[in-house]
């Protein structure tokens, strides 16, 4: 019910209140109601019943990506 | 495209490595004996739930680290009679019945919208809300009733719809508003003392409208470590190895893993649209643990115009239906039962035949024991 996977923006459309994103491949246009701040092509967004909920911190995420990698480094994996 | 330093798939598959898997396993089986005493972990959120059978999370951990499914799952909670009301919903001639697809196939008292549908209703399962709204423009003789599901995640996406049809003036759109809210079903999992949970892993998408802030009551009145944590393996796996340092440092913090979707506050746009059509419902009745107060969102009384359990309110059936006598569910809820301790569990409640909430959705804590985990009668 609640799962959703990252999305990429693709296609900006400002006078519908929507933006096309990329799902793994699959494209559709989803709405951007919930969205404060403007979205930019490139941008990855959490997709859920057709809307954006939010904007993925890329930076967080590669961050986080990257600690995890040091983890496993200093465990020797 | 490789936008801001990173592929999609990457940030899809970083969050499902193998190598990380292993290596956070292999440390929290290193520090997992100084736990003070076993971890029983709650995973609020349904989606949680899937993940860890599917991935087998709770195989691969120590002994003395165990997870407790949580009742978060929208479609699980549903009580009876609330899919009464959409079935008689759905059998008024000029009503065409809309819902999110989770919901179709959920037995009520006597059948089902899916059985109901195939009688000849007409019912539509919506993969976006907003599409009720193109219902309602194309069906200008029948009335559009949106039957709204699920738990904050959910809830804006029904404000918007409230607000489109607004500014369209779609008099033929209502809605039958069933959004329910976490805090309260963690206090009711908490309160009387009685449930064995001692952490607690935060849902993931909840928290993406709402923020961390929501949980920090629980956190305090129940000195318990929450984490909210992504859906991901990697995810989850952080987010318990957080939650057995905090347990063996002897603390009770909120802390968010999911950093790269989450923060401290939320989605505060979102926020603001639930409050502008929604406000408290005294209290709704939930599955598998009764009455709740304070646990559900109601409309607005400006939207009273909206609200399909006003406007049909003479046909709509109310008397509480319980689950089977043999049903465990409220135990199981509060970790007090497994799956397999109920008698009834893989004979006569199965996925084809649920006899119970936690046996109804992919999410609930029996349907995905019975799938993932097997079952040994």
């Amino acid at each position: 019910m609640c799962l959703s996977i990252p999305s990429q923006v693709t296609e900006l459309h400002p006078n519908e209140d929507s933006v096309t994103v990329d799902t793994m491949g699959v494209k559709r246009k989803v709405s951007t109601h919930l969205i404060a701040e403007p979205l930019e092509i490139g941008d990855y967004v959490l997709l859920h019943v057709g809307f954006a909920m939010n904007k993925i911190d890329h930076k967080t995420a590669i961050e986080n990506l990257a600690l995890l990698k040091q983890m496993e480094l200093a465990n020797g994996c | 495209m490789a936008a801001n330093g990173i592929t999609l798939e990457q940030l899809y598959n970083g969050f499902r490595d193998p190598d990380t898997i292993k290596m956070l396993l292999a440390k929290i089986a290193q520090i997992a004996p100084q736990l003070p005493e076993p971890l029983r972990i709650m995973e609020v959120c349904g989606g949680h739930t899937h993940s860890i059978m599917k991935f087998g999370l709770h195989q691969l951990l120590p002994d003395n680290i165990d997870f407790v499914h949580g009742p978060g799952c929208p479609v699980c909670i549903m009580p009876k009679e609330r899919i009464d009301q959409a079935i008689a919903l759905a059998q008024q001639p000029d009503v065409i019945l809309a819902t999110l697809g989770d919901m179709i196939r959920v037995p009520g008292s006597d059948t089902s919208l899916a059985k109901l549908r195939a009688q000849g209703a007409d019912i539509r399962a919506l993969y976006d809300p907003l599409d009720a709204l193109v219902l309602a423009q194309q069906n200008p003789d029948k009335t559009v009733v949106f039957f709204a599901i699920g738990f904050e995640t959910t809830t804006p996406m029904s404000a918007v719809l409230v607000q489109q049809a607004e500014a369209m003036e779609l008099d033929n759109l209502l809605l039958h508003v069933n959004h329910v809210l976490v805090p309260p079903a963690i206090d009711a999992v908490m309160a009387g003392g009685e449930a064995t949970i001692n952490a607690f892993i935060g849902p993931s998408h909840v928290s993406v409208i709402t923020g961390a802030k929501i949980y920090q009551a629980a956190v305090d009145n129940y000195q318990t470590p929450l984490v909210v944590t992504g859906f991901e393996p990697v995810d989850i796996l952080e987010g318990v190895l957080m939650l057995v340092q905090q347990a063996i440092a002897g603390e009770a913090k909120l802390e968010i893993q999911y950093r790269r979707s989450v923060s401290h506050d939320g989605n505060l746009k979102a926020q603001q649209l639930v409050a502008d059509y929604f406000e408290l419902a005294d209290a709704f009745r939930w599955r598998g643990l009764g009455d709740i107060p304070a646990s559900a969102l109601r409309l607005k009384p400006q939207f009273n115009h909206r609200n399909a359990e006003l406007k049909y309110a003479q046909i709509l059936p109310t008397d509480p239906v319980d689950d089977h006598k043999a049903c465990m569910c409220g135990e199981i809820l509060k970790g007090i039962k497994t799956p397999q301790q109920c008698k009834v569990f893989g004979r006569g409640c199965t996925p084809q035949t649920p006899m119970g909430s936690c046996m109804v959705s992919s999410e609930g804590a029996c349907h995905a024991h019975y799938k993932y985990a097997g079952v040994s009668l």
